[in-house]
């Protein structure tokens, strides 16, 4: 029996509002996140993941503005709260993990200070008591609790990571949204963190939106897996059935793009050409230029949303 | 300590340059500076006295390098000679007491000015698009484009003069004697108002402007963002995230413009009347006094690289990555 | 450059300033002698003089006229040489770096940090009054504020593609300067050159009204001298003063708004944020903290 879905973004349409006009970013992008799952989006950069991710927290910034579509979370629609109900969300229900740790600490105040204000601000908590909190947080993601005292710019890339994941466990949201939360790291505290991000997810049992463009990192960690095409969603499946049957020439494409590592065979199929500028984007498909197998019907209609098995969808015209 | 050391350093160096810029520019000059500088003293000082004012200023028959040495000698040991306009008064003692006066206006209207400037530069740029990000700043380029002195005339002719509602000269009522006492700490607050809400008038906006750039900067960081994604209260995020870090640069022109503010704010004191620093320094550009001109410029540029001086303490004080460098 | 003429705040400020230059080129022809005495001392406005006359019985009017054709001519020769200067030291210590920079730099700091108004005093009481006596305090202590930002952008387009090529390919280091860098400062240049003359025109203002300009010549910085000198407060001739501060603040408010409108073209997401604000409007959505939704389309 699958679990109830907690997350259910449906239709969603986020647009720059420009002097010059409107760009679409994100084009009706559908997907749902159940309870206890880790779901991927993958893409590459200027595909609208992170637009996705920030526009489920109702947190992009100007000109960015959401256009269409609804955010259910747990039945509720969030592109309908105000900003008082939407506080009480952010955090408690869902939170974020964003993408350079670097920046993602205010340079300022300290680690304990900063994970203490989100506990005082949702449960009322003393300052004493929130501290003691933020030390045992600390200590769950493999830090010194007496960190709890440093400033961001004494610790390394990946303890700050650790430090934001911290911050968003600390109310215990059922769901959190990882914007590319290990891309600014090296390799060897990549496995690490992502072994610890695992780890904490089969503990508490929360839900995981995890944002990357690294396509091989999501087919080991997420149960299902969206593929991002210019702002729309090309294909969505299972992760296993994604690797060993992809039916998107893209999603061919990007997986074509793997090295084999253990394998032998050096086949390295790229894509070739560029993602097509948000402001021009072409007619129909929006991959069509890039396509190898583009037909007729691809420059002049977007393709519609084919179930070709169980959770599995692709939007392309050489599907039947 | 190493970045404040390096900063101390670069007020010294600019200490030196502004004495020896004080020890050149005469020499610079068409003409036979010594004897403009000390033609109004005729007929005041004995001529054992007048060699010893020329001394003070290196004035002698010796080598150039060794006329510096002997100026130098004085200045360290903060003998600026004597004023001619007020003569026999030493030109430390009638800086000292004018300093007493600018420190205290032009101390008070700077920091409320910046204050206020900061906090409508946060809410301005807090609510974006809002009455007081779209009235604001037009309003205050304005204000700020209209010179100092002006803005003090026309406060002081409105104010002063016409309505009657503020006293019009000097710093306090010349019927009390100079007390702790109730009357006259009111007859200094009285005095004060008018001067110090034109400076503070003239340079809101600045300060405003500043911030509310600095602040849009800011609010696009991430852990604004990520703040924002934690659940925090507006005016958490916007003072202890937003705003906190955006004091920084903002603090770092403030330094900056210092010498700048102070400057109208002497030409404010002139409108006035009121007994600081300016108003000397317009004594002694009328009665030519040139002893008093140098010490007044020395004694200024010192004060202001020693608020600078505290400015940076206050950056160290505020921003824990500087605290570490200077750690190490 | 056409995109400025598309700009409302560039408008309104080329407006202002073509109409300032407009009267201080002509104004002066038509209008009476601004030093005669012409009628009784402190008239206020009538229609022989719609300005008043001064202490003196001159004409205020005549005397603005006057003193805008003096005060602006200083102020842009001011300006324009404080960022000739700022240019060359600027780019010279930017563009070689090393030791060169470090005392540029240092040259740079101390002038910015020493107090413009005693520094300029101390230098006009040893020259001989007069229009270029105030000019060369102005240049004086003036030109660090463009040497200042014109380093900082050397600095940062050094290491840019086409300079780099340009070194390599063993171009003279003058010609890189002068063909590579300045021209890619342009708009960086003349908003430095619209603050040297803000600060050149409030500066000289100052000046002449402490006395140390001659008083003897009409300029904006004189005409506040004399209404100061003469009494204008306690008598309550606010005519005397009024009209020549007004023409200070209108000209620098025009030249900060054709400096806000430079910054504004140089910033392409400044104006991308007016566009998102007017199309919030249309939706009657105030903008906040979190992502506006317009799910509806308003025509």
């Amino acid at each position: 029996m699958t679990p109830p879905p907690l997350l259910e973004v449906e239709d969603l349409r986020v647009e720059y509002l420009t002097a010059t006009g409107r760009v679409r970013v994100v084009d009706d992008v559908s997907f749902t996140v159940r309870r206890g799952e880790i779901v991927g989006l993958a893409g590459e950069s200027g595909s609208g993941k992170t637009t996705i991710a920030l526009a489920i927290l109702r947190l992009l910034k100007a000109p960015a503005a959401i256009t269409g579509g609804r955010v259910l979370f747990e039945g509720r629609d969030l592109l309908g709260l105000g900003e008082a109900e939407l506080r009480r969300v952010r955090g408690r229900k869902i939170s974020l993990v964003t993408q350079s740790a670097m920046s993602a600490l205010n340079p300022v105040i300290t680690i304990g200070e900063q994970l203490v204000d989100a506990i005082e601000e949702h449960e009322g908590v003393s300052r004493r008591r929130g501290l003691e909190r933020a030390r045992r947080l600390l200590e769950l993601v493999g830090l010194d609790g007496a960190r709890v005292a440093s400033y961001p710019h004494e610790l390394s890339g990946g303890m700050r990571q650790r430090v934001v994941i911290a911050m968003a466990l600390a109310l215990e949201p059922p769901l959190i949204v990882m914007d590319e939360p290990t891309t600014a790291l090296d390799v060897v505290v990549q496995r690490e963190l992502l072994g610890e991000i695992a780890r904490l997810r089969d503990q508490r049992g929360f839900s995981i939106l995890f944002i990357t463009h690294d396509l091989s990192l999501m087919l080991e960690l997420c149960t299902r897996i969206g593929v991002l095409y210019a702002g729309r969603l090309a294909e969505a499946a299972p992760a296993r059935q994604l690797a060993a049957a992809p039916r998107h020439p893209y999603t061919r494409g990007l997986l074509g793009c793997f090295p084999e590592l253990h394998g032998a065979a050096t086949r390295l199929v790229g894509i070739g050409g560029t993602p097509p500028d948000p402001r021009h984007p072409p007619p129909g498909c929006r991959f069509h230029p890039r396509c190898g197998h583009s037909l007729p019907a691809c420059h002049v209609s977007a393709p519609p949303r084919t179930v070709v098995g169980p959770d599995h969808e692709v939007a392309c015209h050489l599907l039947p | 300590m190493r970045y404040l050391i390096r900063r101390l350093a670069f007020y010294l160096v600019a200490a030196w340059a502004s004495v020896t810029l004080a020890f050149v520019i005469p020499r610079l000059m068409p003409g036979d500076p010594e004897a403009t500088m000390f033609a109004r003293f005729h007929g005041k000082l004995d001529p054992e006295a007048m060699a010893a004012l020329r001394r003070t200023f290196g004035f002698s028959d010796a080598p150039l390098a060794q006329q510096y040495v002997c100026y130098l000698g004085h200045v360290v040991r903060g003998d600026l000679g004597v004023s001619v306009s007020y003569f026999p008064a030493r030109v430390g003692d009638v800086i000292a007491t004018g300093m007493v006066w600018t420190l205290f206006l032009a101390g008070l209207a700077v920091a409320l000015s910046y204050a206020l400037g900061t906090l409508l530069g946060i809410a301005a740029a807090w609510r974006r698009g809002g009455w007081l990000d779209a009235v604001g700043p037009p309003l205050f380029v304005l204000l700020g484009a209209f010179p100092f002195f002006w803005l003090a005339m026309l406060l002081l002719f409105l104010f002063g003069f016409t309505l009657g509602w503020s006293p019009v000269r000097h710093a306090y009522d010349s019927g009390v004697t100079p007390a702790l006492s109730a009357q006259f700490l009111w007859s200094v607050a009285t005095h004060a108002v008018l001067p110090a809400a034109t400076i503070v008038v003239a340079t809101v906006g600045g300060w405003m402007l500043d911030m509310r750039n600095t602040m849009m900067t800011v609010l696009g960081e991430d852990y604004v963002t990520l703040a924002h994604a934690k659940g925090l209260s507006p005016r958490r995020v916007m003072f202890r995230y937003a705003a906190r870090n955006a004091l920084l640069p903002s603090i770092t022109s403030f330094g900056m413009a210092l010498g700048f503010v102070l400057s109208g704010s002497l030409l404010t004191e002139i409108v006035f009347s009121y007994p600081g620093q300016g108003y000397l320094l317009i004594q002694a550009v009328r009665s030519l006094d040139y002893p008093l001109i140098q010490g007044l410029f020395l004694t200024i540029t010192l004060a202001v690289l020693g608020a600078n001086f505290l400015v940076d303490i206050l950056y160290v004080w505020l921003d824990p990555r500087a605290r570490t460098r200077s750690a190490s | 450059m056409t995109a400025l003429m598309h700009n409302r705040r560039a408008l309104i400020g080329l407006g202002v300033l073509a109409g300032f230059a407009l009267l201080a080129m002509f104004g002066p022809l038509f209008a009476a002698d601004p030093s005669a005495q012409l009628a009784l001392p402190l008239s206020p406005p009538s229609w022989q003089h719609p300005f008043g006359t001064t202490g003196q019985g001159q004409d205020v009017l005549a005397q603005t006229l006057a003193g805008a054709r003096t005060s602006l001519v200083i102020g842009f020769t001011v300006g324009l040489a404080q960022v000739a200067i700022g240019a060359l030291v600027g780019t010279t210590a930017g563009y070689l770096g090393g030791w060169v920079d470090d005392v540029g730099t240092l040259v740079i700091n101390i002038f910015l940090i020493m107090p413009g108004l005693p520094l300029m005093v101390i230098i006009a009481a040893y020259l001989p009054t007069g229009s270029i006596t105030i000019a060369l305090v102005l240049i004086v202590t003036g030109w660090a504020w463009s040497a200042r930002v014109i380093r900082a952008q050397t600095l940062s387009l050094r290491d840019k593609d086409f300079v780099l090529a340009a070194t390599v390919s063993g171009e003279h280091g003058l010609r890189i300067v002068a063909c590579e860098l300045i021209p890619n400062m342009a708009s960086l240049l003349a908003s430095a050159f619209i603050g040297a003359t803000i600060y050149a025109i409030g500066a000289e203002v100052a000046l002449e009204f402490l006395g140390l300009g001659d008083v003897s010549h009409v300029t904006w910085g004189t005409n506040l001298y004399w209404a100061s000198n003469d009494s204008a407060l306690l008598t309550g001739a606010w005519w005397t003063f009024v009209p020549t501060g007004a023409c200070v603040a209108l000209v620098g408010f025009a030249l900060a708004m054709l400096n806000s409108a430079i910054d504004e073209l140089g910033n392409p997401r400044l104006r991308a944020e007016r566009g998102y604000l007017a199309e919030l409007r249309r939706h009657g959505v105030r903008p906040g903290v979190s992502t506006p939704v317009l799910r509806r389309e308003v025509s």
